[in-house]
């Protein structure tokens, strides 16, 4: 035990000093969710399926629907990436979703009127 | 009088011991945190520990006895920082040194323990009980051995005093050879005194939350933290002196540095011993001091005479 | 205190041993533990109750998440039972997959629980180095199922997400490092003098009790009881894996360490035959959302022991009846009995050993009325209504706060 500790003295230290240095998260985690809504045909498959009832999904024109996601009832398991037979939606890398504001988490993921895809906090 | 007051307040007294407490409670625990493979603490963090400590809220439980309670933190500051005046640093001209000090410093290092019992017994908690009954349980079986270790190096110089007694091996650098199974014995039970591991029994964490000190918070407990940085400098400074009391044959600057870079060793090594050791239980405790250190203590004891013996003929 | 000579000391429901609420009262005679109360129910949060309304696919998530640490032991459970009143026969792939984040899952659990085991008896060393070492694992897990812990691979009729040739090599690398520094675990477990001092002879049961209390897992393999699903009732890829039953027969904490670090060993041996033996083929079979009406038992050796789940359907989207047993609470018992005369510096050591989880554990509660002699049960209005008098005649009164809630539960 002795030698490991003495050797671990001279070691660069394990840990990670967080906030300044970040890690990077491997391919295919579950992170925030991105919606595409040029994709959606809007059968709420994944409304239908998602454990916790984060995802609501609106029609707002003909064939236009926008996602509203709340990040604080998500639990990022990705089963509605599943359900969606469209692929509308996917997962990304981002995980620092902290927020002070609890307003903030909830996120409406639409397009406007070029049909560029938004993303703003939910009115 | 004013020199006595400046060396009581400022230095080599309340003050400057305090931050050499807090310097080397940040180096205890960065170097902790190193053998772990963590990177430890910022320089400031002991700093700041404490100061927020001062502003937080004091509770005292309402079934404590509030004068007690409330005078155990002072008690066992006070000692601590007393026990530190009579360590010559690096001049032999000490104000408060006279024959016989020795067994004053070891009796006044044993008082912050007593007050921390005080404190644990008269707030009452079942945690705080338990854990200062231990603390008084394990004071009966380091203490022995400390005793002997630094007692059969006073032997050797034949004094009582600490002055003399670093005069003497000042004289004779190689004396402290002699003296090494006695300076291993004192670093172990200096452990129990500072209540590390694997003594920190009557604080330990997981079982008693935090002994006797459970109920304390606010500016007490910051006080209770100080004494115990204070104590572990004053306990490694009174090793340095009584072991390696090299610091006098230097210039007095450099002395200075000298003995500080020495006990900043000897609290090195009293961190590199935690981190190597799981806790032991009160009855091992027990069983491990008399049946280990209290014999080797003993047989320096024996050396040191036989030493006197042979050196003075 | 003052008076008698024995005293009772409250451990939780919060207590730094502990890390999760629950409450073992402990009567002291010195530092001799004389008796133990357990009080379990600290933690119920309903789960068997949310799943009986929700679908088979919601519950999968929801069964995922009893317990953080084995989270896929449960939802493997959970959805073997549904596959087999389903009739659905999994592809081999997926098995295997399942197999492999099952021993991975066995894997960063051991190591944790070491680390936990060194910080109990105060060897933050220990802890620290352990679970520095199980960060390859939550990384490789991480990698392969997008999720440190919460892995979400299983799915009704298969996994979610297949394996790729480089995921296997980054598998091979981590456990590779992880089988050196185990090898290095073993060597301090059995050479430390303070941590076989600590761990020897401390919390003992002997085969017998064993038996006799039906302590599951690493506790009982400890007592020299050849218990393990994986062997007696192979489910999964477990019939076509090569690997011993490691028992031992100390009995006592230290026994309980040597299984689960030579458990580790056999893991790593697991986690290699699944990679080299992987079948090709699909890792998913299609099944109908309605499952047929019927019911189911499956068993699954989780890391802290046998896991139970029963399934009852009704034909419909959603279960009818989930019954969860986890391992803790086959073990719990058994603390009992080993805290008897031993020290209250044991207790922390002893209450880790069978690596509780007590979250888990905690499935249903009975509310008793005690002003009523018939002693029935209280419906949520009267518990709720109770709750408000309780907090009230002890000075605090919820009758503000609850205004304000209903404030800025209407404002938004």
């Amino acid at each position: 035990m002795i030698r490991q500790v003495l050797y671990s003295l001279f070691k660069k230290p394990a840990t990670n000093l967080y906030p300044a240095q970040k890690l990077e998260m491997p391919k295919g985690y579950r992170g925030k969710l991105v919606f595409y809504p040029e994709k959606c045909i809007g059968c709420k498959m994944c409304m239908k399926d998602c454990p916790t009832g984060a995802i609501t999904i609106n029609k707002i024109a003909e064939k236009k629907f926008e996602a509203v996601i709340d990040l604080g009832k998500c639990i990022y398991c990705a089963q509605c990436v599943d359900s969606c037979i469209k692929k509308a939606l996917e997962v990304t890398k981002d995980v620092t979703l902290a927020q002070l504001d609890d307003k903030k988490l909830k996120v409406v993921f639409g397009s406007d009127s070029e049909n560029n895809r938004t993303e703003k906090q939910a009115p | 009088m004013i020199e006595a007051l400046f060396s009581i307040l400022i230095f080599p007294g309340f003050l400057f011991v305090s931050i050499f407490g807090l310097i080397a409670e940040y180096i205890d625990r960065k170097l902790y945190a190193r053998l772990q493979n963590r990177v430890g603490p910022p320089w400031f963090q002991t700093f700041a520990d404490f100061i927020k400590l001062l502003g937080k809220e004091d509770i005292v439980p309402c079934d404590a006895t509030v004068r007690m309670f409330n005078s155990a933190p002072l008690f066992a500051l006070t000692a601590a920082t007393a026990t530190f005046l009579y360590i010559p640093i690096w001049k032999a001209q000490n104000i408060f040194s006279f024959n016989g000090d020795i067994i004053m410093i070891l009796y006044l290092l044993t008082i912050p323990t007593l007050a921390f019992f005080i404190g644990g017994w008269y707030s009452t908690s079942l945690f705080s009980r338990i854990g200062s009954v231990r603390g008084v349980t394990q004071l009966f079986a380091y203490e022995v051995p400390l005793f002997m270790a630094i007692l059969s190096a006073a032997l050797l110089a034949d004094t009582w005093s600490l002055k003399e007694m670093m005069l003497f091996y000042t004289r004779h650098p190689a004396y402290c050879l002699f003296n090494l199974a006695g300076f291993a014995v004192s670093l172990v039970a200096l452990l129990g005194k500072l209540e590390k591991a694997p003594f920190d029994i009557p604080e330990a964490e997981t079982e008693i939350v935090a002994g006797a000190f459970t109920e304390y918070s606010g500016k007490r407990l910051a006080l209770l933290k100080l004494t115990l940085d204070i104590e572990m400098v004053a306990g490694s400074a009174l090793l340095v002196a009584v072991f390696f009391p090299f610091s006098l044959m230097f210039y007095p600057a450099l002395g200075f540095v000298v003995f500080i870079i020495e006990v900043l060793a000897v609290i090195a090594l009293l961190a590199l011993l935690r981190t190597v050791v799981a806790r032991l239980r009160i009855d091992q405790m027990i069983d491990f001091c008399w049946k280990y250190l209290v014999p080797f203590a003993l047989f320096q004891l024996l050396l040191n005479i036989i030493l006197k013996g042979v050196l003075y003929r | 205190m003052h008076n008698s000579d024995k005293f009772k000391i409250p451990v939780g429901p919060q207590h730094p041993a502990l890390k999760e609420p629950e409450s073992f009262s402990l009567a002291l005679k010195g530092e001799k533990i004389m008796g133990v109360d357990i009080r379990l129910g600290y933690n119920h949060r309903g789960i068997e109750k949310a799943c009986e309304e929700r679908t088979y696919i919601q519950d999968i998530y929801l069964i995922e998440r009893i317990c953080g640490i084995c989270s896929h032991s449960h939802s493997t459970c959970f959805i073997q039972a549904v596959e087999e009143i389903a009739g659905v026969s999994v592809p081999k792939r997926a098995l295997y997959i399942r197999t492999l984040i099952a021993e991975l899952e066995r894997i960063h659990s051991h190591l944790l629980w070491l680390g936990v085991a060194g910080h109990e008896i105060g060897f933050d060393t220990l802890l620290m180095y352990s679970w520095r070492d199980r960060e390859i694992v939550m990384d490789i897990l991480a990698l392969l199922t997008g999720n440190r812990v919460n892995y979400g691979i299983n799915t009704i009729g298969g996994v979610r997400r297949d394996i790729s040739e480089e995921e296997k090599q980054e598998i091979l690398k981590g456990i590779n490092i992880l089988e050196e520094r185990t090898k290095y675990y073993i060597e301090v477990a059995t050479e430390e003098t303070t941590i076989i001092k600590r761990l020897s002879g401390v919390g003992v049961l002997n085969y017998d009790d064993t038996l006799r209390l039906d302590a599951v897992g690493p506790t009982a393999r400890a007592s020299g009881v050849q218990r393990d699903v994986r062997k007696d009732d192979p489910y999964a890829a477990y019939s076509e894996m090569d690997f011993n039953v490691i028992t031992d027969n100390h009995g006592d904490v230290y026994g309980r360490t040597v299984v689960r670090v030579k458990e580790l060993m056999e893991s790593y041996q697991i986690v290699r035959q699944c990679i080299k033996n992987m079948p090709d083929g699909p890792i998913v079979v299609k099944v109908p959302r309605k499952i047929p009406a019927g019911e189911a038992l499956s068993r699954y050796e989780a890391p802290r022991g046998e896991d139970v789940h029963y399934v009852k359907s009704n034909g419909t989207e959603k279960p009818e009846r989930v019954k969860v047993r986890a391992p803790t609470l086959a073990n719990i018992q058994a603390v009992k009995h080993m805290l008897k005369d031993r020290y209250l510096a044991d207790m922390p050591i002893v209450v880790a050993a069978i690596d509780p989880c007590f979250s888990c554990t905690d499935r249903l509660i009975a509310v008793k009325n005690s002003n009523n002699k018939n002693n029935h049960t209280m419906t949520w209005e009267a518990l709720h209504a109770y709750s408000i008098a309780w907090y009230k005649a002890r000075g605090i009164d919820f009758a503000g706060l609850n205004k304000n809630l209903k404030k800025r539960l209407e404002g938004s």
